[in-house]
């Protein structure tokens, strides 16, 4: 047993678990054990439990591609292999802009490292929805902050808040602490809030998670509909993404929706519901529109695909289009996930789209060097995180309805 | 004077020893708001932003920021050697456990005394995770 002063819980390590940590497995599985035995005493698990599926969140970063290299060089490799995030697609994107060639490196250092240690190139960040789905009461490692939100509780499967490097950790030895999700009386919902609001699109579904996320912090809140909606894959994603956006939100509910809770009453464990903390209504949605990014002017860059677009959604670009074409001073791109790049691609969706200067790149992230030649002016987007997050690299996005971006693509400008 | 060191027993996190004068961050820390070439923490508001963390025994509330961010962080310190000698924390929390664990810095909590209460900027402290043992020299006092 594995010494743990404070008189908490013990953690458990069976002789095999304990031969890794001692090393006699190698260094590189050694150092992965020891990050889910740090990780396991944090929360006080009692044990670590075997998992049968991963998703690492590789992020190019050269912390994180260091810590796969570590372990990789220490013999390690997967024996879960993990689906993993996009970088950037390096040969296809540096026909069309400049990176340094320490960018560059990086970039094919990140692909060459994973691609040794076993992991499935799937580059994507919607593994529920293809790639890697997890099926209801799955124990699973998930990080991608809009992943785990979505198996958690679109799917029901049971993932804690993983890092890249945990969730790479777990796929080196196929298991994960087991504790906050992975454990039923977890599970249940934290507070109550009811949406008396109109959903008719993704985008106001990552409105409702912006706002959601921002009440909630880290809980995990039940929504109750006074107008039962039907969300599809897209609208849960969108939710989910601004909820872990705004707030730390790793798992909710939605009444009637979500297969934890078919009821209200099954959200909380059956106990009495309690009172309802807030009502989301159209004007809060507004409200939270507001305070995004309102800004109007030139735009250089249309940004979609945060998280990745799907089939559906590009075909929802191209009606949007009315064959009407992209100024000439804007560049237009999707990033969505390659299954869906390869289905435009047979369907001639794609050539159709290029003809009217739309483009759309698999394997890609919004945060990567990539991108940075269009720093010096607005660009614009469905997505508050993508807003976010390229903000804080230098360039200020617009946030609208996919329908008001297309009209500034045509325009050149947001109104 | 010198005799006053107090021992306290506490938990290994990440195991391993280091020692060096104590800085206390009341305040959570994201290692990607320091800079890796001096250990100087550049947060604006922050309790001990200007001041240097390199090689000390760092005293810390908590951990902050993403995964991706404070991983990063830790590893651009530890290529510069600027990383504290080794990291004392009241809450941990995964994300400053992962990026601990990833560059191997000794890291301990749960000591048996709050450690804002019994360190003090500037006391000689030696972190042994090992043992599971902070020892505090008094400085000055």
């Amino acid at each position: 047993m594995h010494k743990n002063y404070s008189g908490g819980v013990v953690l458990y390590l069976s002789d095999d678990e304990k031969r890794i940590l001692d090393g006699k497995e190698g260094t590189g599985k050694q150092k992965a054990m020891e990050l889910l035995l740090a990780l396991g005493l944090t929360f006080d698990a009692e044990k670590l439990i075997p998992i049968k599926r991963a998703h690492v969140a590789l992020s190019g970063q050269e912390g994180d591609t260091y810590w796969c290299e570590l372990l990789l060089e220490g013999g390690a490799k997967c024996v879960v292999p993990p689906t993993t995030n996009p970088s950037w697609d390096i040969d296809s994107l540096t026909k069309f802009y400049d990176v340094t060639r320490e960018e560059k490196e990086l970039g094919e250092r990140t692909i060459d490292v994973y691609r040794r240690i076993g992991a499935k190139l799937t580059f994507c960040c919607t593994p529920g929805l293809g790639t890697n789905v997890p099926f209801l009461g799955e124990h699973v490692a998930f990080s991608e902050s809009s992943a785990t939100p979505y198996v958690n509780s679109a799917v029901g499967a049971r993932t804690n808040r993983e890092s890249s490097v945990s969730a790479l950790a777990a796929a080196v030895i196929g298991k994960t602490p087991y504790y906050g999700y992975h454990l039923q009386e977890n599970r249940y919902g934290d507070f109550l809030i009811d949406v008396d609001a109109d959903l008719n699109e993704a985008y106001d579904w990552g409105i409702l998670g912006h706002c959601v996320g921002r009440i909630a912090g880290s809980r995990n809140p039940v929504l109750r509909f006074k107008k039962q909606p039907k969300p599809g894959p897209e609208d849960f994603l969108y939710f989910g993404a601004e909820a872990a956006t705004s707030g730390a939100v790793a798992m909710y509910h939605m009444a009637g929706i979500t297969p934890e809770a078919l009821t209200v009453e099954m959200a909380f464990k059956g106990k009495a519901v309690p009172r309802s903390e807030t009502v989301i209504t159209d004007k809060d949605l507004l409200d939270e529109e507001a305070l995004l990014t309102q800004a109007t002017g030139p735009v250089n860059l249309v940004m979609l695909g945060c998280p990745h677009y799907t089939y559906d959604q590009i075909l929802d670009v191209e009606k949007l289009f009315r064959g009407r074409k992209v100024h000439p001073d804007t560049a237009f791109w999707i990033l969505a996930a390659s299954d869906a790049v390869e289905l435009a691609d047979r369907s001639h969706l794609r050539s159709r789209l290029e003809l009217l200067g739309v483009r759309m790149v698999a394997d890609t992230c919004i945060d990567e060097p990539c991108w940075k030649s269009f720093e010096n002016s607005l660009g614009i987007t469905d997505s508050p995180k993508c807003a976010y997050y390229r903000e804080r690299r230098g360039q200020a996005f617009a946030v609208r309805r996919l329908s008001d971006c297309v009209e500034a693509a045509v325009k050149g400008r947001a109104d | 004077m010198d005799d006053q060191v107090k021992i306290y027993k506490c938990r290994s996190i990440v195991k391993g020893s280091g020692s060096g004068e104590a800085i206390i961050s009341r305040d959570a820390m994201c290692f990607y708001l320091c800079d890796p070439e001096t250990g100087i923490v550049i947060e604006r508001n922050h309790s001990i932003s200007g001041r240097s963390i390199a090689g000390k025994v760092l005293v810390v509330q908590s951990g902050k920021g993403s995964s991706v961010v404070q991983v990063d962080g830790f590893y651009q310190m530890w290529v510069k050697n600027t990383l504290p000698a080794a990291i004392i924390v009241r809450e941990v929390e995964p994300v400053i456990v992962s990026a601990s664990v990833v560059v191997g810095k000794t890291m301990v909590d749960r000591m048996e005394e709050d450690p804002f209460d019994v360190i003090k900027d500037g006391d000689y402290v030696e972190v042994d995770a090992d043992t599971g043992e902070v020892r505090v020299r008094r400085s000055g006092a």
